[in-house]
Order: structure tokens, then C-alpha cells, then sequence
């Protein structure tokens, strides 16, 4: 601790900061530009300029950064210094020469930083009276809009982009002031962050495309905090509404998951909430199938009771996409040995298996945040980059701890960004990843294996037996590979918080088990490492540990007779098994009940459709892979009969004639029930404040208190004023009146303070600069690992298994745009999405004598034949093909898997399909 | 697209540094003392052999002023346009040019024989006022000497 | 008068080569330290000397120098930077060095190099010093093949390499952190300090970064030893300097005097006084981002604490001399034309401030100036003081506006009375 002196009183405060995030967590509203809360100071902008005293009896002092000074013991400074705030001023001056006078048109207005700044440094009246340097803009994809006339030079966009984020095609270019941000030529921004660009931007240069399409001011929309569904890390989000269309999704800030950014697919993944493939109401189909006819919700119900009129006739099937509430209320429905859990065998397998060495122990899941202060990882099967975006984000935060001992050793700090990077010279801790197919991240990894699956899993138990006994102890592996198992345990070994990854997406059970042999050995031989198990969505956690049986398990009901009626909630069954699996299951069905907030070909099937909400429109909770429980809350009321899943349900439940949800009121109600009935969810009824939160005697409002126009909203209608629909679920309120301070950390809406109008207002709700949330972050963790258990799982290394002749081993990829089933929907990340393809590495190919773009035939045992265009990829090993999972345009197959691939007769002039 | 000798000649400075990254300058001007300029091809090429991607070599590209990232004349006349040869009245020098020559600052002669651009003082400050014309120095100029200079360029 | 730095240098001949440069008594020095003398004997050598940079900063080699972590401890490679990026406008003394005598560069590169245990140096030209560049290029040669360069020099055990690197424009490459961000191929960016290049320069290695000049009086000091080389002063810096003059004086040029020698002398007897019809104005004492010295103060020493104290820099010691005829605000906006053309873009009042104040210059020159101008002049000029902005280009781009501003007043508010420049 230190005490340093401002404006002549003492503070304490934390050791080895700088003054202007040391100010800023003190609450002083010193202005800034360049410094960023997330990449740290280089001193560029000027703008935290404060006065320096050499001690008290100094009165002169002098300017300096506080960015770029460290807060010292006994430091003495001024903010309110006249000399200080003339130069900021000037600095803002200065700024502002060339900026345009278009906040009235600009898409940042309202939300600006450099707005916020200007108002706050009293820079009033432009003394610049000659002609303002121009330049022109770039496309730059769906995502991202450019204006770089707006631009203030403050660097942070390429800082973001390359430095922080591994982005290789966006760049700062010419000198002086002509310096420009951009590409070095029009096209679509690669990297999969690039959408922090429009957070990161203080000005209007970078601006969310989509957002444009639809734009209302920030202080119209309607927002509640949220929880992104488009993957299994949960990161939390701010989504915005107006006249009933989502508008726009913003980073919500939460210290333990995703601090300050959001993958492209979690910020534009949303556009599919307001798609033409929406199911708006309900909807009737006669027996033999065809066209469904909407109907009303009188009508829906009674067909509902027809279904459900015979007791023990039902299962339901659940959803990973679906809240734990809507599960449960299934659950509830159905009966425990009746709900099944709607993913394939292969994945409800892989998940059971993965909950259970986290719940068993002895390493235990460690928060995206505690994953940043990791000094060695090892990733077994997961392409981290692909399947879980924001996990990789942190990864490329990796600084091996040698290295800042070595940058303090030479009198720098980790936040003085320039000087550190230079004294690491972009040194990454070690990272080691094994895996089927080359992964994003093979680029930043000390080394890559790739091999089969039961390769990569032989590493795995390889690299645990080095760290127990010394020696690989395994028959048969290659020297090479026996060599990069002892570098990876010795590389695991030395580090202080080693991490190894791996997850559902490889496919593979034991490389799970490998990456569980590891955690154990490092922890019974060293005491230290974590264990991160990756989850394909946003609830496949929260499934897992409701338990339910798989999907072939509920063909065997229904073919055995036990069952004739079929309740699926929000689940397209069709990516999940292949085809004629699916048919099987749909055909020995009589009454099928699909409750979705989107159509896709299950609930073409169904005879009864509900409309369901999405996270925009419901509330509910989720958890993460991490294991970590967090609410979603409803950010408007939708038109017509859309509900929350479980509100179908607990219909459901009551025409069955059975009480169980009689006293589901609200959310809280449910969670109640499902905590009683299941005590691994008993914390997720602390995760927010119950419904009846007030304070002083207020609810939240949804709607910021500047929101305008609401009067006039429905005056083409009706000139009286409807009342605002209530929210029974929450403390929210969908109005602008209620409580105007700061809300309980779980129930901010949005990030304002009076003079911080941009995102850059987290400053003011979070306890240190960078650090938890005021109050806590939100969310509760449902898994610890059992306290002293020693499990004896014995290790099951699988054999090295060869290919026959002809036979491929055909692996799962995956695209950050493409693999996940919501946000293809949309239509700026479609725009992103790859055309199916088959990819064999370019030696394979040769010997197949099959050309880049040419069709091959694949051929899965028990599955309908594909047809498919080849593409090349490196790095996959010999005898693998890879195949990308849920691609639109791609069969499901369930992967890995031994397949044959014919070559089709080219016909004369080209090898097209 | 660039040729073996330029790739030599790139490699061989490779080299002389702990990066690859770092011989992008001057690999950069190796393809322009053979085509005059470094067009978005040549860009490339040279980004593919440091392994950089064409924003990250031009970003570096683009901050020089000797490296032209457009076609310039077959000679390129650089005059200094700093303090003493202000004292000495540059400006008479192109004043001149403009009359004969119809170009200024950052132009090109239509026959596309000379590109003029300013240069920061030459170090000639002695014989000022100077220009430099491809890689040869001049001094003491006055417009007469600078027409029988030009003369030698074709 | 001895002239050691500039003893073989014949104007109108090209340099001498190895065979002459030896013959002169080239390369004495790097067979007395390298065999004769530990490098911490060099470096107290340096430091006995007085030797200041010639650069422009005047900071004390071998105080810089001492800073650098020696032994086996430190962190390798080291590097050495020879800063021959020349680009301060009125200045060209290092050409004279580089075109002259490259072998006495290269052989202080190499005693420099050793006394720093560095194993690789770098000698970073400026792209417009095309003759330079090929003569230096060639003494490299020469030297590798006669064994002062490459591994275990002359027996030594110690090893250098020398690397030419020749840069691609632009003045702010000539600011050693900028200059070390060229080097590894990245945007010249000033880089923050702390930390110094001594201990985090290249490539995040140690790195000493010095002036041709600099270096090419180390073969002298170690040579004839500390003493003789502050004898060769006439103030408490030690050596001899080249100063130069150019503007409107009879025999513009570069000598190597006494360090110390008044500015008066320079002017008057080496560079023959004023051209008939001009008359000595003021002069800037040390290139273009030195503030204007007036007529009352030509009596000045020219050593870094004489002319720091006349309220000045000594700077490079190339003067520029303003005379009557010359339109003062003219002279100041193009030195601002320059400067704000060459700011890096990095730090926002020398981005931002630089051209405003251009454009304010050069409306006041056009007759365009406005009341208020000057008092705005001058804000800026605080706005873009030492430590306000993140390197010293932008305070050195201020230092001659703001002198202007004082010396000049009257002139420039007859501008912008009159609405024209009186001097068109
Ligand atoms: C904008 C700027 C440009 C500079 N240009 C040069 C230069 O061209 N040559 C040079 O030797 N020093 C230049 N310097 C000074 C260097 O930063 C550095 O101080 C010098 O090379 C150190 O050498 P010395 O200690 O031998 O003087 C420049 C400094 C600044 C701020
Ligand atoms: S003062 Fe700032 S903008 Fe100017 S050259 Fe230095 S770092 Fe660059
Ligand atoms: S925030 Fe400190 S200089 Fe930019």
C-alpha cells in the first residue's frame, strides 16, 4: 500500500499502479484517451495530464501523465491544478482541430467518449480556423463501420486489434497527422474480435454496421443485463431494444468472465432474434403433416390437452440451449426417467464424463479471470479460438511470469503497455496444444502436435505419467513424442498457475481423460493446476448436470412402444444425430409439441409449435462451463403470445391435471423448485435478488432517464399513453422511472454515470479500475471440487489405433461463424460463414488425385451419403479429414468417425458437383 | 510479384538482423531501386518472404517518405525545402521548374521524366540551395545551373 | 591547433583507405584497447575525457555509457548504434565525417563496441547520403578483411560485427528510440523512457545509441589519454567541435575548432563575415530546433553550458545565420513546415499542434493574420514543452517560434498590421 496526496489529501492505495487508473478507481474524473483499461498506458494522448509536486512546500510542480507515472508512496499531485486543467483543455483543443461537427449525425453521439471528455475539460469553442485534414473511409465487412474523419489518433484501435488481439490486417499508416486506421486496402477485418473496435473506438470511427441498420440513440434503447448464448462461456452482455427489434448487443462487464470484450459472434449473433424465421405465435399442423396454420393460444391449449390426455405416454426432450428453468419445468413435466437431454449419446456422454472429474476433483475450473494469470497451458483436442472465442482473447494475454520479473527487474511496469511489450518482446508463456486439426491459436503456441485423437490422447497420459514418475510409461510412442511429453511436464512443472484445457468439441473421451490425468498428477505431485473443460453451448453445462439420457435412448423408448408423444424443447434434433436417426425418432411419434422461439426442421415436424422467447424476451439462467450460474433478464415484452419456454411447460403441467407447478408464479418460484428437487442448483437461487427487490421501495428501470419520445411512441394508435407492461420475474422495470443510482451488480442495465455517457463508465461501478464489480462480480459458481478426494480413476490410455486402407478418420472443425446454430441466422455474420467443405491435408489430396474445390462423396456408416467440395488444410495429419460441424449446408455426423471417401469420375471439363 | 535477384538481395539483409521484420524497410527499397516504386504486388511478395501481413509492412511503408507506394518518373527530383536553403531562396528554384517544367511539389512531368518532391534539408547546407536527382547531390544551384543539369536526366 | 576528427579529411579527394588510413595512424586505437585495455578502461577513458554527445543533447558519453549492464550477467546481444541519420535542418557536419574519413568511424565503432561488450553494431544512414552510405559500405569491407571486425579481432577474443542499415526518410528516425523501432522494422514511434536503451534498447537489449561524432572522437581519446583531449577545449567540454555556418555569410562551411570557440569568431573569421549587403540578424547555434541567438549575443562560447546559458542550445553546432533581408516569420514558418511534416503522429500536441501553428504562421506571412494570434502562438508553445509531449521533437520544433516570438515581436505584428509581409 501506499499514500499519495491529491490535491493535498491523502489516499491510500494500491502498490505499483499508475496515477491515472489510481485516480480513476478513486472515483476523480480525470479524462483520458489512450489508456484503456484492458491494454494499459503508452502515453500518447496527452490528456490525463496532472501536476507533480516535488514535495509540500513545492508550489510550481510540474506536468505530467499520470498514465505513464507510477503511484509512489508519498507522491504529491494535483488534478485541480489551473495549469493542469489549461493544458487538458489545450490537449482537447487539439483534438478537436479536425474533428467534424456532426455529434447530431454521428453514430457515437450520446455515447462518446471524446464527447464525455470535451464536456469535462471545458473545451468549448473551436480556435482552429483553417481547413481540416480529410480522409476517406473503408469497407470493411459486415461488421464494422468506418469514418475515420472522426478519428482522434489515439491508437487504441490497432493496439486492440494487433496487440491485443492478434489481428494482423488492420494497421496504422503514414505519419504526422495524416496517420490513417485501417486496412491497406478495402475488405472484410479477419479477426474475430473486431467488434470491440466500436467499444474500443473513443469516437464514431469504428461503429457497430449492424447497429447502423436500425440505429437509435443509447439513451432510447431498452436494456437489461444478459448473458450471451452463442457459446459456452457465458460472457455477459448488454442488449438493446427499440420499437420491439433488438438493436444491438454491448460488452457487459463482469471481472470473472469476460471483463471488457465479446467475440464477433456473441456481439453480432443477435440479428436472429428478430429473423424472418421467428415463430410469432402458435401454430397447428394436421396429421398429415403440411403447411401449419397459426393459431389462437385457446386453440393451441386445447390441442395441447389432446396430446398430453394419456399419463405416462410423454418424454420431453430437453435443449442445451435452453435456460435451466425451461429444462427443469420439462423435467418436472415428463418425470426424471422421462426427460432426456437432447444432445447426441456421443456428447451426453462427453459431458457427464467431464462434470464429473470437475465435481470430483482434485483441480477445480478455474473463471476466464483466473485462466488470464495462468503461466503455462496446455490444450488437449479444443479449438479454443472456434469454440469458445473470448477464452482464446485471454490466452493471447499470456505473460510468462520470468518475464515480468525481467521487466521489473529493469524498472518497468506490466501497465506501462509500450516498454513492457518491448522488454518481452511479444514472449508468450508457454502454450502447448495437441489436437486432431490445426486450431486459431496454432499461430501463438510454443509448440503444436497434431495426431488422431487417441493420439493426442496418448500424449496426454504421456505428459501425466512424466509429471508422476519421470517417464512416459507408455509402449510403443515415437521419440518425438515422448520428447514433447516430457517439455510440456516440465514446461507445466515449473509454472506457478499451470492450466490444462480441453473440452466436449474433439469429440473424444479419452483425451478428456487424458487432460483430467494431467490436472491430477499436477496436483498430487506438484499442488497446483487447473482444469478447464470446454462446453459447446450456452447451457450444456447447466444440462449436464440436470442429468437425462440421451437421444438414441429416446428412439429406444419410443420404438419399444413406451411412449408415444414427444415434447422438444427448443432443440433442432437434426444437428444433433444424423438424418435417418432423427426420422426414426420423429416417425415413431404420434403427437409431437415443439416449444421454439425459431423454425427449423423439428419444428416443421411438430403438430402443436409454441412460440417461445429468446434471451431477449425471457429471463432465465444459464451456466457456463465454467460452472457458473448467471441470469438473463427479459429486455422487452414481445408482442403476441411469445413466453418463456417453461410458461408453455408449466401449462402443460397444469392440463396434465398435476399441481407440481401450481406455485410457479415467477422465476423465482421455478428456481426454487429446481434448487429443492436438485441441490447442486440450490445456488442459483442467490445468483440475483429475489423479484420483490426494491430499493427505496423502487424497481430498476430498463429505460435510461433520458430516454426520449416515449410518449409519442404508440400516438399513431392511440394518444393516450398505455401503461408499461410489468415485470412479475424481476426488479426491473420496463419504464425510465425507479431507482436512478447504481443497481445490485446482477442487475445493471446499463453503464452511466453523470459525465460518462460511453461504455468507458464501467470506471464508476467496478471497486478498483479493472476489478470486480461493486458488490461482487455476479453469477455463482454450482461446481467446487469435493474437498480431499483422491480419485483413483484409472487411467484408460487408449491403444494407437492404425486406418485400414481407404478407411479416413474424418475429425470435427469448427468456425467461430458457422459452427453455432443461432448466430448463422444472422445476417452480417452469414455473411462470414464458409461454404461447406471437406478438408484433407494437401498430401492426401495429392495421392487422391482430388483438386482444391473439386467434390468428393463421404461415405458414414448408417448415415446418408454427402457430397462435398474439397479444401486443403495444412497441418491435419495424414489419414484425417475434417469435416466442420453444423455448417449450414453440412450432414450431421457424429464425429470422429471411420469413413471411406469416394472420388466421383470427373466429368470432362471440371470436377464440379 | 518480385524476382530471384531482388529475393537474394533481401535475404542476404535478413541477415543482418534478429528479425525477420526488421529488413522491411530496406527490402522494400531493394524492389524500388528495381522498379522505381512498390506497387500493392511487390508489397505483397516482400510481406509473404518477412512473413508479415501487407497492413503490418505497410503501416512501416507508409510512415517513409523514400519509399514511394506510387509510380514516380524515371527520376526523381528531391528538393530541399528546409531552413537554409529557404535563406537561399529555394523557392526561385521552383518557381523555375514550374515555368519549364509545369510541375510542383509532388508532381510528375507529363513526358514522366521527373517526379519533384520536398526534401528535408541534405546536409548540403553549405551549398545551399540544394537537390538531389536520383542519387546524385547539386549544390549552389541558380535556375541556369539547374537547366543544364536537367538536361543530363532524359 | 590540433584537428584530430577532421585531420584526414582533404576536400576534393575521397577518403583515404585502409592501406592510407593505417599509415595515418588509423587503427592504433583498436589495437591498444582491445589487447592493451580492459573495457572498463575505455569507458574511464571516455569518462575522464568530458566527452559530450554530438548529437545535439550534449549528454556525457560516458556517463551514458555507464549505465549499460556489463559482464556476464547482462543480457546479450548488446548493440551498438552509430546515429548518422542527420537530418536536422542546418546541419551537415556528420557527412563531412562519413564521406571523409569512414575508417575513423569504423574504428571508433569498434573501441565504442568493445568497451560496451557489444557484439553487434549498426550504423544507421540517412537515405538522402548515397556517397556516404557507399564509402562507409566499403571501409566495412576493407576493415573485415584486414581483421579489425568479425570473431577474435587481432587475437582479442572479442567479437563485432558492424551492419550498415540505411534508412528510408523521415527526421524522427534520428531520436534514438525512434531510431531503434527503424531498426527492428517497426514504425518509429519515440518509445517511453524509462526505460533508458542502456538497459531495454534493441530488440529489448542493451543499447547504446551515439552521434557520428560522438564516436569518432573515441579513437583520439584512446589514443593520447583524457587530458589531451580536454586540452584541446577551451571550456569544460572536452575536444575539439566541428561548428558550420550557412545562410548569408561569405565562406559557409564546417571547421573543427576548440570546443568553446565564440560564436563571433565563427561568423566573422572562419566563415568571412556577411555577404556584401546582408547583415547579421540572429542565428540559430545548433540546427533548426535551436531557439534564435540575437546580434547581443554573438559573443557567446559555443560549448553546451555557454550557449544553454545565453538562452540556447549548442544543438549540432551548425549555425544558421538570419540576416536582414530574410523575412523572420517566413524563416519560422518553414521551419514549423518542416517539423510538423515530420512529427511521428504518436503524442497528440505535436500531431495536432504542430501544423495549427504552421497554418498560423503562414496566414501571418500571407497577411492573413488575426489579433491573437501571437498570444495563441504561444500557448502552444507551452502546450508543446519538454515533457508535455512524448519525445523532444515537438519542445526542439517550439524552441525557435518561441525565441521568434520574443526577438522578432515587432516584426511579426507589422505582418499582421500591415496585412503583408514587408519583406515581399
Ligand atoms: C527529433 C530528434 C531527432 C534527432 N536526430 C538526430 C540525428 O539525426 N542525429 C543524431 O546524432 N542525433 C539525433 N538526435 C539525438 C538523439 O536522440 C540522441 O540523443 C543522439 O543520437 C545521442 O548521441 P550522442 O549522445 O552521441 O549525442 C535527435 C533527437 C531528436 C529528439
Ligand atoms: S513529440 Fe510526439 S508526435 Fe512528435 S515526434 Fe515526438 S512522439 Fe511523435
Ligand atoms: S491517457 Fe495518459 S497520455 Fe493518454
Amino acid at each position: 500500500m501506499a499514500t499519495i496526496y491529491i490535491d493535498n489529501k491523502p489516499y491510500v492505495v494500491k502498490d505499483r499502479q499508475n496515477l491515472l487508473q489510481v485516480c480513476l478507481s478513486l472515483g476523480f474524473d480525470l479524462p483520458y484517451f489512450c489508456w484503456h483499461p484492458a491494454m494499459h498506458s503508452v502515453g500518447a494522448c496527452r490528456q490525463c495530464a496532472v501536476k507533480l509536486f516535488r514535495d509540500e512546500k513545492d508550489t510550481r510542480g510540474k506536468i505530467i501523465m499520470a498514465c505513464m507515472t507510477l503511484a509512489k508512496d508519498g507522491i504529491r499531485i494535483s488534478i485541480d491544478d489551473p495549469e493542469a486543467k489549461k493544458f487538458r483543455a489545450g490537449i482537447t483543443e487539439f483534438l478537436m482541430t479536425c474533428h467534424p461537427h456532426d455529434c447530431p449525425v454521428c453514430d457515437e453521439g450520446g455515447e462518446c467518449h471524446l464527447q464525455d471528455m470535451t464536456v469535462m475539460t471545458g473545451h468549448t469553442y473551436r480556435g482552429y480556423r483553417f481547413r481540416k485534414r480529410t480522409h476517406r473511409n473503408q469497407y470493411l465487412g459486415p461488421f464494422l463501420h468506418h469514418e475515420m474523419n472522426r478519428c482522434i489518433a489515439c491508437y487504441r484501435c490497432v493496439r486492440f486489434y494487433c496487440d491485443y488481439a492478434g489481428g494482423r490486417d488492420l494497421n496504422a499508416f503514414q505519419c504526422g497527422n495524416r496517420v490513417y486506421f485501417g486496412r491497406h486496402e478495402d475488405g472484410v477485418l479477419e479477426n474475430i474480435f473486431s467488434g470491440n473496435l466500436a467499444e474500443v473506438c473513443p469516437t464514431g470511427v469504428f461503429t457497430d454496421k449492424t447497429f447502423r441498420r436500425h440505429y437509435t440513440r443509447k439513451w432510447d434503447l431498452q436494456t437489461a443485463p444478459s448473458v450471451c448464448v452463442h457459446c459456452a462461456l457465458g460472457c455477459n452482455t448488454i442488449p438493446g431494444e427499440r420499437y420491439g427489434t433488438l438493436r444491438r448487443i454491448h460488452n457487459r462487464y463482469n471481472g470473472e468472465v469476460n471483463g471488457y470484450f465479446l467475440c464477433d459472434r456473441g456481439r453480432y449473433g443477435y440479428e436472429f432474434v428478430n429473423g424472418n424465421r421467428r415463430i410469432r405465435g402458435p401454430l397447428l399442423r394436421g396429421p398429415g403433416g403440411g403447411e401449419a396454420r397459426p393459431c389462437t393460444r385457446g386453440e393451441a391449449l386445447s390441442r395441447m390437452e389432446e396430446a398430453l390426455h394419456t399419463p405416462g405416454r410423454l418424454i420431453g426432450i430437453g435443449s442445451p440451449r435452453a435456460s435451466l428453468e425451461s429444462n427443469f419445468a420439462l423435467r418436472t413435466l415428463v418425470g426424471k426417467d422421462r426427460f432426456f437431454s437432447g444432445v447426441s449419446e456421443r456428447e451426453r456422454k462427453l459431458s457427464a464424463a467431464a462434470l464429473e472429474i470437475l465435481q470430483r476433483g482434485p483441480a477445480r475450473t478455474p473463471s476466464l479471470h483466473e485462466i488470464r494469470r495462468a503461466d503455462a497451458v496446455f490444450i488437449i483436442g479444443e479449438d479454443v479460438t472456434n469454440t469458445a472465442p473470448i477464452m482464446a482473447l485471454t490466452l493471447l494475454q499470456l505473460v510468462p511470469c520470468k518475464k515480468v520479473a525481467l521487466a521489473r527487474s529493469l524498472q518497468i511496469e506490466p501497465w506501462d503497455d509500450m516498454s513492457f511489450r518491448e522488454a518481452i518482446q511479444q514472449e508468450c508463456a508457454p502454450l502447448y496444444i495437441a489436437s486432431a486439426a490445426p486450431t486459431g491459436l496454432d499461430d501463438e503456441a510454443t509448440r503444436v502436435y497434431h495426431a488422431t485423437p487417441d493420439d493426442v490422447a496418448r500424449l496426454a497420459f504421456a505428459v501425466a505419467h512424466v509429471l508422476e514418475s519421470g517417464v512416459p510409461g507408455m509402449e510403443g510412442l515415437p521419440e518425438n513424442v515422448s520428447g514433447l511429453a516430457g517439455e510440456i511436464a516440465c514446461a507445466l512443472k515449473e509454472a506457478e498457475r499451470p492450466l490444462v484445457i480441453s473440452g466436449i468439441g474433439g469429440g473424444s473421451l479419452s483425451m478428456i481423460e487424458g487432460a483430467a490425468a494431467i490436472s491430477r498428477a499436477l496436483r498430487s505431485v506438484c499442488g497446483k493446476g487447473e482444469l478447464s473443460f470446454l462446453f459447446p453451448e450456452c447451457n450444456s453445462m447447466g444440462l449436464a448436470l440436470m442429468g437425462g439420457r440421451s437421444l438414441a435412448e429416446a428412439r429406444e423408448v419410443l420404438r419399444e412402444g413406451d411412449a408415444d408423444t414427444l415434447v422438444i424443447l427448443e432443440n433442432d434434433l437434426f444437428i444433433r444425430d444424423a438424418k435417418p436417426a432423427v426420422e426414426e425418432l420423429l416417425k415413431s411419434a404420434q403427437h409431437i409439441i415443439v416449444v421454439d422461439h425459431t423454425h427449423n426442421r423439428t419444428s416443421e415436424r411438430a403438430e402443436l409449435v409454441l412460440p417461445a422467447s429468446t434471451f431477449a424476451e425471457g429471463s432465465g439462467t444459464l451456466v457456463n462451463s465454467e460452472g457458473r450460474a448467471q441470469r438473463f433478464y427479459r429486455v422487452f415484452v414481445p408482442d403476441g403470445d411469445i413466453r418463456e419456454s417453461w410458461r408453455w411447460i408449466q401449462d402443460m403441467i397444469s392440463i396434465s391435471g398435476r399441481g407440481e407447478a401450481a406455485g410457479w408464479k415467477v422465476l423465482d418460484d421455478i428456481a426454487g423448485a429446481m434448487a429443492r428437487e436438485m441441490p447442486e442448483f440450490e445456488a442459483v437461487t442467490r445468483i440475483a435478488p429475489p423479484a420483490d427487490f426494491r430499493i427505496s421501495g423502487e424497481k430498476i428501470p430498463r429505460q435510461p432517464h433520458r430516454a426520449s419520445g416515449r410518449t409519442a411512441m404508440h400516438a399513431h394508435t392511440d394518444v393516450h399513453e398505455p401503461m408499461p407492461s410489468d415485470d412479475l420475474d424481476s426488479p426491473l422495470a420496463f419504464t425510465m422511472e425507479g431507482y436512478g443510482g447504481q443497481a445490485p451488480p446482477a442487475l445493471i442495465p446499463r453503464f452511466w454515470s453523470p459525465g460518462w455517457n460511453s461504455v468507458q463508465a464501467v470506471n464508476k461501478f467496478q471497486q478498483e479500475i479493472a476489478g470486480p464489480l461493486k458488490g461482487g462480480d455476479p453469477g455463482q459458481r454450482l461446481i467446487e471440487p469435493a474437498e480431499g478426494v483422491k480419485s483413483a480413476s484409472p487411467d484408460k490410455i487408449p491403444e494407437a489405433e492404425g486406418l485400414r486402407p481407404g478407411e479416413w478418420l474424418l475429425v470435427p472443425l469448427y468456425h467461430t461463424f458457422g459452427t453455432e446454430e443461432m448466430s448463422v441466422l444472422s445476417s452480417s455474420v452469414a455473411e462470414r460463414v464458409p461454404a461447406p467443405y471437406l478438408a484433407l491435408c494437401p498430401e492426401d489430396a495429392l495421392s487422391l488425385g482430388i483438386g482444391e474445390g473439386e467434390a468428393a462423396e463421404l461415405i458414414a456408416s448408417g448415415e446418408a451419403q454427402q457430397r462435398i467440395r474439397v479444401r486443403y488444410l495444412k497441418g491435419l495429419p495424414r489419414g484425417v479429414a475434417g469435416l466442420p460441424v453444423s455448417l449450414p449446408g453440412v450432414g450431421m455426423i457424429d464425429l470422429p468417425q471411420k469413413v471411406s471417401l469416394v472420388i466421383p469420375a470427373k466429368t470432362a471439363d471440371t470436377g464440379k458437383v | 510479384m518480385i524476382t530471384d535477384e531482388e529475393k537474394k538481395e533481401i535475404r542476404e539483409l535478413m541477415s543482418h538482423y534478429a528479425t525477420a521484420r526488421a529488413a522491411g524497410p530496406e527490402a522494400l527499397k531493394i524492389v524500388q531501386n528495381h522498379r522505381g516504386w512498390v506497387s500493392a504486388e511487390s508489397l505483397k511478395a516482400v510481406a509473404e518472404m518477412l512473413d508479415m501481413s501487407c497492413e503490418e509492412l505497410d503501416s512501416v511503408a507508409t510512415f517513409y517518405n523514400m519509399i514511394f507506394r506510387k509510380p514516380v518518373g524515371r527520376h526523381v527530383m528531391l528538393i530541399c525545402d528546409s531552413i537554409s536553403c529557404y535563406i537561399a531562396r529555394y523557392d526561385m528554384l521552383l518557381d523555375h521548374l514550374n515555368r519549364t517544367h509545369g510541375i510542383r511539389m509532388g508532381e510528375t512531368t507529363p513526358d514522366g521524366r521527373f517526379t519533384l518532391l520536398p526534401a528535408a534539408c541534405l546536409g548540403a547546407c553549405d551549398h545551399a540551395p540544394a537537390m538531389m536527382i536520383d542519387e546524385t547531390l547539386y549544390g549552389d544551384l541558380t535556375p541556369e545551373k539547374m537547366d543544364n543539369i536537367l538536361g543530363k536526366y532524359q | 591547433m590540433e584537428t584530430p576528427i577532421t585531420k584526414n579529411i582533404r576536400a576534393g579527394n575521397g577518403p583515404p583507405d585502409l592501406k592510407s588510413y593505417e599509415w595515418a595512424g588509423g587503427y592504433r586505437a583498436v589495437r591498444k584497447a582491445l589487447t592493451g585495455m580492459t573495457p572498463q578502461a575505455v569507458q574511464d577513458a571516455v569518462t575522464a575525457s568530458n566527452l559530450k554527445g554530438r548529437g545535439g543533447a550534449g549528454f556525457p558519453t560516458g556517463k551514458k555509457w555507464a549505465f549499460v549492464p556489463m559482464g556476464a550477467e547482462a543480457r546479450r546481444p548488446k548493440y551498438l548504434v552509430v546515429n548518422a541519420d542527420e537530418m536536422e535542418p542546418g546541419t551537415f557536419k556528420d557527412r563531412l565525417l562519413l564521406e571523409g574519413d569512414p575508417h575513423q568511424l569504423i574504428e571508433g565503432a569498434i573501441v565504442s563496441a568493445y568497451a560496451l561488450e557489444a557484439e553487434i553494431a549498426y550504423i544507421f544512414v540517412r537515405w538522402e547520403y548515397r556517397e556516404a552510405a557507399r564509402r562507409v559500405a566499403r571501409a566495412i569491407v576493407e576493415a573485415r578483411g584486414a581483421g579489425y571486425l568479425g570473431s577474435n579481432i587481432l587475437g582479442s577474443g572479442y567479437n563485432l560485427e558492424i551492419y550498415l542499415h540505411v534508412s528510408a526518410g523521415r527526421y524522427i528516425c534520428g531520436e534514438e528510440n525512434g531510431l531503434l523501432d527503424a531498426l527492428e522494422g517497426k514504425r518509429p514511434i519515440p518509445r517511453s523512457k524509462p526505460p533508458f536503451p542502456q538497459t531495454c534498447g534493441l530488440w529489448g537489449r542493451p543499447t547504446v545509441v551515439n552521434n557520428v561524432e560522438t564516436i569518432c572522437n573515441i579513437p583520439h581519446i584512446v589514443n593520447n589519454g583524457a587530458d589531451w583531449f580536454k586540452s584541446l577545449s577551451r571550456s569544460e567540454d572536452g575536444g575539439t567541435k566541428l561548428y558550420g555556418a550557412s545562410g548569408r555569410v561569405k565562406r559557409p562551411g564546417l571547421w573543427e575548432l576548440p570546443m568553446g570557440t565564440s560564436l563571433r569568431e565563427i561568423i566573422e573569421e572562419h566563415a568571412g563575415g556577411m555577404r556584401e549587403g546582408f547583415s547579421f540578424r540572429a542565428a540559430q547555434p545548433g540546427g533548426a530546433s535551436t531557439e534564435f541567438l540575437p546580434k547581443e549575443q554573438i559573443d557567446v562560447k559555443m560549448d553546451f553550458d555557454s550557449v544553454q546559458k545565453a538562452g540556447s542550445r549548442l544543438g549540432t553546432g551548425t549555425i544558421i545565420v538570419l540576416d536582414d533581408r530574410t523575412c523572420p516569420v517566413g524563416a519560422v514558418h518553414n521551419l514549423e513546415m518542416f517539423f510538423a511534416r515530420e512529427s511521428c503522429g504518436w503524442c497528440t500536441p505535436c500531431r495536432e499542434g504542430l501544423p495549427w501553428v504552421r497554418e498560423i504562421l503562414w496566414s501571418i506571412e500571407e497577411g492573413r493574420g488575426e489579433a491573437g494570434d501571437l498570444e495563441r502562438l504561444e500557448t502552444q508553445c507551452w502546450q508543446l514543452a519538454p515533457g508535455h509531449t512524448f519525445c523532444a521533437l515537438a519542445p526542439g520544433a517550439v524552441e525557435p517560434l518561441q525565441s521568434a516570438l520574443k526577438i522578432f515581436r515587432e516584426d511579426f505584428d507589422r505582418h499582421i498590421r500591415e496585412k503583408r509581409c514587408p519583406w515581399k
